[in-house]
């Protein structure tokens, strides 16, 4: 019986488990995609063609990598794919794979959890075709797909570069890209992002392709509203010289991203604010230990950092994991992994600096937009209460919920959590972390009322 | 909403019905895929009554649920169709 459970194969699932299994253990490792890689480096279905080249670019040969490793990896690990863990509870992962309910064990749990787009709704954003810039890569890169014929990437970010230029070489039609980040703030922190040479790279790189070929940009400019009736027909932007009307029948959409914390708030471990996110991160120190006893997090499950941080993060965790199992440690190795992972930390410090989330974009939100896209609840109706609510104590987001239902839909609060919180805190005039964070909710995402097997989790 | 095909259009086609109509797509296609390769919404919004499509792609927003026949709700971002589906659109 195995007794190390890593959820999530991508790149630090896997680092995790090559150290696990090296070190002679046999880890459950659990995904809820059909295959390994995560999302930045899923595989595609059986059948597609296209070369690694193709699907990752400059990431070809980490892709590549990361798959033989996992390949290697398969006999050793009890892998279970197509598995969504939605709950946890002391030493205990609560399973769902294919209507079947089941129970796994643990000793120790890394959650690999990975990471979703973060959006700033604007009105006509439920409209179909518009994805978030997460999913328009997706339906390229595991669908051969573009979102629409004639495509407008929104938000800011490496993402939104990176994705509007795979489009653009896959001979789709970019209508403009659109960075809701000045120059100005860019240039600003250029000499910090040198530090992450060969991503800053890359970054330009794309940037320089697409103006090479004559892809509309725009920095600095403020998304009004995607128009349009059943479909999209237009975004309509603010810029220094006025308003916009930019044609397209499909908008990406995207400010960065943020983790998926759920499964590390159900396993009870605290939160902390942190600044630079403008959000609640769970507590974890250098080796991806929490306060909770056999609890790991690593990857941008715990915090944005990447793929490459998610691989020494991974490998990271997995020693702090040995090492609560009292077996070998190479302190060379983990000196090595220590030194990687601060590298990196100086240049994401850069990153956010570059792109900060424009949380003015969110507390500017027409009250007639839809906030909420599970339940179609608008911001105004957030404010409305808000403003209600203002003479009790304490007023924040979990009051905010039960009086507007804001974060009770389907998605649990995933899309309208951050922007709520800024709604919530500008009409309040207080801190964003005074307003807190929407708590977890068990199942972490939604699963079928007549499951079999299903029990009352203690 | 309709998709566009850039590129892996050489895989088998797959029959399925769409609301009882016929329709086709390909062979690895999710459900979200084979029916925006057929229609321009996945799912009315059961609040306001307007169109849906999805919108992450990625199993986290829960905005493109579907029914198939014999198998119930299912998200369709995440689900590869089979042979001879039924899907029925919310």
């Amino acid at each position: 019986m195995s007794d190390v459970a890593i959820i999530g194969a991508g790149p630090a699932g896997t680092r995790a488990a090559e150290v696990l299994v090296r070190a002679g253990l046999r880890p459950v490792v659990i995904d809820e995609a059909p295959d390994n890689g995560g999302r930045i480096y899923q595989r595609p279905p059986g059948g597609f063609t296209r070369s690694a080249k193709t699907l990752y670019g400059f990431e070809a040969a980490k892709a590549r990598a990361l798959h033989a490793a996992f390949d290697a990896l398969r006999p050793h690990v009890d892998f279970r794919p197509d598995t969504l863990v939605w709950n946890i509870r002391p030493h205990r992962l609560f399973t769902m794979r294919a209507g079947d309910t089941g129970e796994i064990p643990f000793d120790q749990a890394l959650l690999c959890t990975g990471a979703m787009d973060r959006v700033i709704p604007l009105p006509g954003w439920t409209l179909p075709g518009v994805t978030s810039l997460g999913g328009s890569q997706v339906a390229l890169k595991a669908q051969g797909c573009a979102i629409g014929r004639r495509v407008a990437f929104l938000g800011t970010g490496p993402l939104l570069w990176l994705v509007a230029y795979q489009y653009a070489k896959a001979g789709a039609i970019v209508a403009a890209v659109i960075d809701t980040t000045p120059f100005a703030t860019k240039l600003r922190a250029t000499p910090a992002l040198l530090r992450g040479r060969a991503t800053f790279a890359k970054g330009l790189y794309y940037i320089a392709w697409l103006r090479a070929h004559r892809v509309p940009i725009l920095e600095g400019a403020t998304p009004l509203a995607i128009e349009g009736d059943g479909a999209v027909r237009a975004l309509r932007i603010r810029t220094r010289r006025g308003e916009q009307r930019i044609a397209c029948d499909a908008v990406a959409l995207g400010w960065g991203l943020k983790p998926e914390t759920q499964l590390a708030d159900l396993a009870d471990v605290p939160f902390a604010f942190d600044p630079a996110q403008r959000g609640f991160l769970p507590k974890r120190d250098a080796t991806g230990a929490t306060p909770i006893p056999g609890i790991f997090l690593a990857g941008d499950g715990a915090q944005i950092g990447g793929a490459d941080v998610a691989e020494l993060a991974g490998a990271r965790s997995a020693w702090a994991i040995l090492a609560a199992r009292n077996l070998p440690l190479d302190h060379a190795e983990i000196a090595r992994l220590d030194a990687a992972l601060a590298r990196h930390a100086a240049f994401r410090v850069a990153l956010d600096r570059a792109f900060p989330f424009p949380a003015s974009l969110a507390v500017a939100m027409p009250d007639e937009t839809v906030l909420c896209r599970c339940e179609s609840i608008t911001a105004g109706e957030m404010r409305a209460a808000a403003r209600a609510d203002a003479t009790l104590p304490a007023p924040e987001v979990n009051r905010a919920k039960a009086l507007t239902r804001i974060g009770m839909g389907r998605c649990q609060g995933r899309l309208c959590g951050p922007p709520a919180a800024e709604i919530l805190a500008a009409t309040l005039a207080c801190p964003l972390e005074s307003v807190g964070r929407l708590r977890g909710q068990p199942p972490v995402k939604p699963i079928p009322v007549l499951s079999r097997g299903l029990e009352q989790p203690r | 909403m309709r998709l566009q095909r850039l590129a892996e259009t050489a895989r088998p086609a797959i029959a399925f019905t769409l609301d009882g109509q016929p329709a086709t797509a390909l062979a690895g296609d999710t459900l979200l895929t084979a029916i925006l390769a057929n229609a321009d919404h996945v799912r009315r919004s059961e609040f306001d009554g307007g169109n849906r499509a999805g919108f992450c792609w990625m199993g986290a927003c829960q905005d493109c649920w579907v029914n198939v026949e014999g198998a119930g709700r299912q998200r369709a971002c995440t689900t590869y169709l089979q042979p001879d589906m039924r899907i029925v659109r919310p």
